[in-house]
């Protein structure tokens, strides 16, 4: 028996002259190239592939503007960073997007900060109860995992002090855009929630909130948040590129304590 | 430096990166790593030496011959159908560059269903087993129980086949080598033989009996993990040459009927 692929999202129909090139290709039943192209926008074709349906005109207006506030999480950000250090490498330009990939990935404000802080949405929702007992308690998990244990309340920044004036102007938009309660609890519950945290709000904060207002799944919230996140990295690495003699090196802030200073060379075996 | 918090603490790290762990010193024509220098020391060792040196600072030769050999014995299988292989040989089908598909390939090897979860999912489990039966709980309270909570013990069963035919040369080296009689060695194998002989029919896979390995050299999970990163390269990288080296696009094509499609009958936007 053949094996096959098995999807929701697409299907194809052959050209005739050949069983290995499409001739219309189907997402969720809509035709693409015929029907979609031109008609809708990338956001509005990013949900359809994730959710399967089209979103409201209010849903593609919130996911948009989140799109917009994550999209560069500028230079000193440490998945921008990584892009950069590929770029002014003139690393291949793949390997500054894996690279702005992997870092942006991890629990300090990355996309598993996004995806942890969703699994809260979904086990607290808007009770602020069940949110203190949370964030004082964390679950733990009794396996370890690839994955680093958490260091700090995800979603909220652990190098902070107070809420920043951007992330803020991001939940006051997104606010104004949710047609359900979520945004605007996380608005008024704010300082409460830092309190508990003992740390400021943070942008994976926002947007693990936002998509859990607009039905994501924390695994959907996580995978939007790595590819949402890479066009600053996509262009401030094209900036870099070459760039070496005037990207930061550190020269000066390495002190290594255990330097045995110079050594006699030892015999080659 | 470790009382500040918040902005005090990003302060004190500014421009300040305190180590022991290594550096180089351009001018002097020096680089250490661990105390030890890199060009008069370490440079001459074996590479696995100096891998297994930089990652928990120990040095023996010993150690380092056991972790090529479970490398090579464990995680090197150069069948491009394996899901992190295949990665590699996309790429070299892609044209895409070698570094990419290995890097790519190794970081799909981060898997639950084999890779470095298991592994470091098993050593985790030998380690929780070991506390439980201490605690005084039987063989088949704590692998029932395990089973009961997770439906899975990661180290034991195996996706597509029952058995796993690296156990025997893995068991071999770690013989010739002297370490066939650990601690964790004999548990794993016992929760082998428990499996086997249950209703699960689980047996023992090489995650487990590495990471026995690895625990009987009191290895945490984070240090079996950060030994087993680079495990899978030696299987990607014939992978990747055989795709490169035939027709680009040639690695199983796949046709359109190839796609079974579930979802949503064919509809148009705009209309409900």
């Amino acid at each position: 028996m053949t094996e096959t692929i098995s999807t929701k999202i697409w299907h194809e129909d052959p050209e005739p002259d050949n069983p290995f090139a499409a001739r219309t290709c189907y997402c969720s039943g809509f035709d693409v190239y015929g029907d979609l192209l031109g008609r809708i926008s990338w956001m509005q074709y990013l949900w359809l592939l994730i959710r399967l349906e089209p979103p409201s005109t209010q849903q593609v207006r919130m996911l948009e503007a989140l799109a917009v506030g994550i999209a560069n999480p500028g230079p000193r950000e440490p998945s921008v960073h990584a892009a950069m250090s590929a770029g002014a490498g003139g690393s291949t330009r793949a390997s500054a997007l894996m690279a702005a990939l992997a870092v942006g990935a991890g629990n300090l404000g990355g996309a598993r900060d996004v995806f942890a802080a969703m699994q809260s949405w979904a086990a607290c929702g808007t009770d602020l109860e069940a949110w203190r007992e949370r964030l004082r308690n964390p679950p733990v998990e009794e396996r370890t995992d690839v994955w680093p244990d958490f260091e700090h309340s995800p979603g909220f920044d652990p190098n902070g002090a107070t809420c920043p004036t951007p992330v803020r102007q991001l939940l006051n938009c997104l606010t104004a855009l949710d047609e359900g309660p979520v945004l605007g609890w996380l608005g008024t519950s704010r300082e409460a929630l830092e309190s508990e945290a003992e740390a400021p709000l943070a942008f994976s904060g926002v947007a693990a909130a936002a998509l859990h207002a607009l039905g994501f799944t924390p695994e959907q919230g996580e995978m939007l948040y790595l590819l949402l996140r890479l066009p600053g990295a996509a262009a401030h690495a094209l900036e870099q590129e070459m760039n070496w003699a005037k990207f930061p090196f550190f020269g000066t802030g390495l002190t290594l304590t255990d330097d045995p200073g110079p050594t006699p060379p030892s015999t080659v075996p | 430096m470790t009382t500040a918090k918040g902005p005090d603490l990003l302060a004190q790290y500014e421009d300040n990166w305190i180590t022991a762990m290594g550096a180089t010193f351009p001018g002097q024509g020096r680089t250490v790593l661990r105390g030890k220098d890199v060009l008069n020391d370490l440079g001459h060792r074996r590479w696995m030496e100096y891998l297994v040196y930089a990652a928990i600072g120990r040095e023996s030769p010993e150690l380092a011959r056991l972790i090529e050999g479970l490398w090579t014995l464990g995680s090197s299988y150069p069948d491009p159908r394996l899901w992190n292989n295949r990665v590699a040989a996309l790429a070299g089908s892609a044209r895409s560059t070698v570094t990419l598909a290995l890097a790519a390939g190794t970081a799909v090897s981060e898997a639950t269903l084999y890779g470095l979860r298991t592994s470091k999912g098993a050593i985790d489990f030998l380690h929780r087993a070991d506390r439980k039966l201490k605690a005084g709980q039987s063989l088949a309270d704590v692998v029932q129980g395990e089973l009961r909570k997770y439906r899975a013990i990661y180290g034991f069963g195996r996706p597509i086949v029952r058995g796993d035919e690296r156990i025997t040369p893995v068991l071999q080296l770690a013989k010739a080598l002297g370490y066939e009689n650990g601690h964790y060695v004999q548990l794993a194998l016992k929760i082998h033989d428990y499996l086997k002989s249950s209703r699960y029919k689980y047996q023992i896979n090489m995650s487990a009996i590495a990471a026995a390995l690895m625990a009987d050299h009191g290895f945490s999970p984070d240090d079996f993990h950060r030994l087993a990163c680079l495990s899978f390269v030696g299987g990607m990288l014939p992978c990747y040459i055989d795709a490169h080296d035939k027709p680009e696009g040639g690695f199983f094509p796949l046709r359109t009927s190839r796609i079974d499609y579930r979802g949503a009958p064919e509809r148009r936007w705009g209309e409900a």
